[in-house]
């Protein structure tokens, strides 16, 4: 099957969809409205753009070009991480900690799939490396932004709770172990769920692509299987990565809740 | 269970080597303070509300950075892992904070029950405390158990941040005759911040008044 080429006025009846939306929220008073265009229009560029880029890229296929575009993306979405959290840890440790997280497993898990599983030829062909990393980096953020904002909340909130636990003489792992385990579990869900969902309830992006350029379904289910699995240990690896560093970092030597660390 | 003797009985049963010396403690805007307490010694401190007798002691169990020297039984604060240290210098804060469903959750498994459950009765609980529900805790109920939550580490040196704040005069004796008795038993010392004075009388040997950079000892 041929696919259907979009033009721009389809896209412009989706976005009516999403202009509706926002009028929605202005008159519900959700503040969203304004959030809702800028990220729309946001979204609709970037997309433009890294159509254009992929295709340099694809044509290009060099080592150092996936290498630039796949730094690009991890320092756009370590921003994200941080942006995403309504308690930041203070300075370039707070965005440190949320990309260094994901260069861990995103990257990582990346190229096990890349050199290990796919054993595409050479290991970084862009057409592979560049959406794989995308489609990581993606859920792997998600996850490690929710997990970070729900401990920076938790630790100032039960601060009393964590001081009293280390004041009868635990250390800060015990005194935060009910909390850091918490917020992985908080991070971790969203990407069960949707293993809980996929098939089921909901045809993930992917496999719909591929199906609608016109994969074999069976073919295309089994890459989405492949992607699921990556992504379920990107996103976990990650969320349990940004939580040990951030307990380390926000608790120091002498095992005390160093709240000031958090803007 | 306590034992019946007044509280004056026991409070003059001291002996006299240092159990735990600070020399020059400075924390935030406060302090440089020197002072040391006794072996089986009470030391009382009172001071103005906001002046900092909180976070002396927490800057005592080290919980808040400091400069200064902190002593127990001579060896350094810095010698000792943190959480040592704060099981040898135990701070009881005037509020009580529980993550557990029930109170027996909140004590160390290696701990006694029996010997937990007798601490509890002779501060006025019924002897199924242990299996009651946090969330039908009162304030005072809870500032009582978190004396003996404190107390299950047997520390050497207790701090206690106002323990009595929430309770009546029944209690209020109640947990001053535990502690004295708690200081002859284990020979411990202890730091009692408090703003009653007429309680400092009863149970301090030595009472100090805080001031922002200055802890003055006051004539008994």
């Amino acid at each position: 099957m041929e696919v259907i080429s979009l033009g721009f006025w389809d896209l412009g009846m989706a976005a009516v969809l999403v202009f509706v939306l926002a009028l929605l929220s202005l008159a519900l008073s959700l503040g969203l409205e304004w959030k809702i265009l800028l990220f729309g229009c946001r979204m609709t560029v970037q997309l433009l753009i890294i159509g254009v880029v992929l295709r340099y890229l694809f044509a290009d296929g060099s080592l150092l070009m996936v290498v630039l575009m796949s730094t690009v993306m991890l320092l756009a979405a370590g921003r994200e991480v941080l942006a995403r959290q309504n308690i930041r840890i203070k300075g370039f440790t707070g965005y440190a900690i949320g990309t260094g997280a994901m260069f861990v497993s995103s990257f990582s898990v990346s190229l096990i799939a890349l050199i290990v599983i796919i054993r595409v030829d050479p290991w970084y062909t862009p057409q592979y490396a560049v959406p794989l990393l995308g489609m990581l980096l993606g859920n792997t953020m998600t996850g490690i932004a929710l997990a970070l904002d729900h401990l920076t909340d938790r630790l100032r909130r039960e601060q009393g709770v964590v001081e009293q636990r280390l004041l009868l003489g635990q250390t800060w792992k015990q005194a935060s172990m009910e909390i850091r385990r918490s917020c992985m579990r908080t991070g971790m869900i969203p990407i069960i769920n949707s293993m809980a969902a996929a098939g089921l309830v909901s045809l993930p992006g992917m496999m719909t692509g591929q199906i609608l350029g016109g994969t074999p379904p069976i073919e295309a289910v089994k890459y989405q299987i492949l992607i699921i699995f990556l992504i379920a240990a990107g996103t976990g690896f990650g969320v349990i990565c940004a939580i040990w560093l951030s307990g380390h970092y926000l608790f120091d030597k002498r095992h005390r809740l160093c709240l000031e660390k958090l803007g | 269970m306590i034992s019946k003797q007044s509280i004056s009985t026991l409070k003059f049963q001291q002996s006299g080597s240092i159990r735990l010396e600070v020399e020059g403690l400075k924390f935030l805007d406060n302090g440089p303070y020197s002072f040391d307490i006794k072996k089986k010694e009470c030391v009382g401190v009172s001071g103005k509300s906001g002046i900092g007798k909180t976070q002396l002691l927490r800057a005592i169990t080290d919980l808040i950075p400091h400069s200064g020297q902190l002593l127990f039984d001579g060896a350094r604060c810095s010698t000792f892992a943190a959480p040592v240290w704060r099981s040898k210098v135990t701070m009881i804060p005037a509020e009580s904070f529980w993550w557990y469903e029930t109170v027996e959750d909140h004590f160390p498994l290696k701990q006694k029950k029996q010997s937990i459950v007798e601490q509890c009765e002779s501060v006025g609980f019924a002897d199924d405390v242990l299996g009651w529900q946090v969330g039908r805790l009162s304030t005072g109920e809870k500032q009582r158990l978190a004396l003996i939550r404190g107390l299950s580490n047997t520390p050497s040196v207790l701090l206690l941040d106002e323990p009595c704040s929430a309770l009546d005069e029944y209690h209020t004796k109640l947990i001053e005759s535990l502690v004295l008795q708690y200081i002859q038993d284990k020979r411990s010392s202890v730091l009692w911040v408090s703003h009653d004075p007429d309680q400092l009388q009863r149970v301090a040997d030595r009472e100090f008044s805080l001031l922002k950079n200055d802890l003055v000892e006051k004539r008994k």
